[in-house]
């Protein structure tokens, strides 16, 4: 019987009023071990006051290959953006 | 893929680099870029498990509880240290078991100083000292790295080194200034820990294989000898301040240039430890295979565990 721990994805908020952000990764038996793992690894010097902690192989993630036809049409799209509004210099509080 | 689709990736590869682009894990990147970003990584991670266990040896016998929860703090960072490389290097589609049967196999190396033995406590603070603090040299410029996850692995390792580096020269302060047999003992642990970190930045630029390639994928910045020159003008002052003596009679202010003149390295020791035959490299070997190899039970027990209880969940 030999089956490696699998990879786990671990997220920290580092203080209350910020987003979890994504720290690095980590192996483990499961998810509680996880944590605790996490908690040694990546808060050692009070870097977080919450961790999230997912199995790598449960994310979907896009692939690169594709970045053109998912983020390019973005690039053309420069009315969504305020800037591209022609107004009065004069206008105030706009 | 054609060779011709290959040369364009490869030449838009290079143009993302040259732009001071990263590049992540699942992006396109040629082959040598993988296998050389897989092994100087592994290498770094294999050397900060195998940096474990020469201070490792010290921890019981810390003189004082304020030393020993420093020490014992360096060393869980260094375990840290080999997790996040080891992390970043599984990025690139290796796994930990390659990894450690690698190094456990002798193919994949670690750095040589750690085939050096501790032999007093002034070690501790030699290696904290010297050895960090070449350390540092060599990192600080990987946190600008191209390949994203070692940066940024990279930048959690620096932020946590300067507190080694600290915690040993600290050591070394409180020695040089005690009885003259403390004295005596931090003089000699300099003598010994000298040369082998002026080694630790690697052969000389004329000799160095992979500087060329290294430079232009920014993994990395300045050649060995600039490292090595910067590690020797910013550490000899910090021997004159407590008194002790750089075991080098070459060693020299040279005006002109403003930096220090040192005298010839012994690179056949240098090449002597990394061929495996250091005082202490078979020691270090089989500390690391024997706890990977007693520790199989307890990592087989944990997944068996976690298997049971997603069972019951299922039931339930």
């Amino acid at each position: 019987m030999k089956k490696n721990w699998p990879l786990w994805e671990v997220f920290v908020r580092s203080k209350n009023g910020l987003e979890h952000r994504h720290f690095g990764s980590l192996h483990a038996a499961d998810a509680e071990m996880a944590l605790e793992n996490a908690r040694d690894v990546y808060t050692r010097r009070s870097e977080g006051v919450s961790i999230w902690v997912v199995e790598s192989k449960d994310i979907t993630a896009s692939n690169p290959e594709n970045n053109g036809e998912l983020f390019e049409p973005a690039q053309d799209k420069v009315y969504r953006h305020p800037t591209f509004y022609d107004l009065p210099d004069e206008v105030k509080h706009m | 893929m054609s060779e011709e689709q290959i040369k364009t990736l490869e030449a838009q590869f290079d143009e993302r680099i040259l732009r001071d682009e990263k590049i992540e894990a699942k992006d396109w990147m040629p082959e040598k870029y993988r296998k050389t970003h897989i092994r100087q990584i592994s290498q770094h991670a294999h050397s900060e498990i195998i940096g474990m266990l020469p201070e490792g040896n010290w921890i019981t016998r810390a003189p004082s509880l304020r030393r020993k929860v420093a020490l014992l703090a360096k060393v869980q960072d260094e375990a840290g240290h080999g997790l996040y490389l080891y992390s970043a290097c599984e990025t690139l589609g290796v796994s930990r078991e390659e990894l450690y049967e690698q190094l456990h196999s002798g193919k994949a190396k670690y750095s040589s100083i750690f085939n050096y033995p501790t032999i007093t406590w002034a070690d501790m603070g030699a290696i904290g000292w010297l050895v960090d603090g070449a350390a540092i040299i060599n990192q600080v410029p990987l946190c600008s790295t191209s390949y994203g996850p070692y940066a940024r692995a990279m930048v959690r390792v620096c932020k946590e080194e300067s507190f080694h580096q600290r915690q040993g020269y600290e050591i070394m302060v409180k020695l040089a200034n005690g009885t003259p047999e403390q004295k005596e003992m931090a003089q000699d642990a300099l003598n010994r820990w000298w040369w082998p970190s002026l080694m630790m930045l690697g052969p000389t630029d004329a000799e160095s294989v992979h500087t060329e390639q290294s430079m232009k994928w920014k993994l990395k910045r300045k050649t060995n000898d600039e490292l090595r020159q910067q590690f020797i003008d910013q550490t000899v002052p910090q021997a004159d301040l407590i008194g002790l003596t750089i075991p080098d009679a070459d060693l020299k202010w040279n005006e002109e240039k403003g930096s220090y003149d040192f005298g010839e390295i012994d690179w056949d020791e240098f090449w002597q430890v990394v061929k495996g035959h250091g005082p202490c490299n078979k020691e270090r070997m089989d500390a690391r295979v024997n706890a990977w190899q007693e520790g199989e039970w307890v990592r087989n027990a944990a997944m068996a565990y976690a298997e049971k209880k997603e069972k019951i969940k299922e039931v339930v």
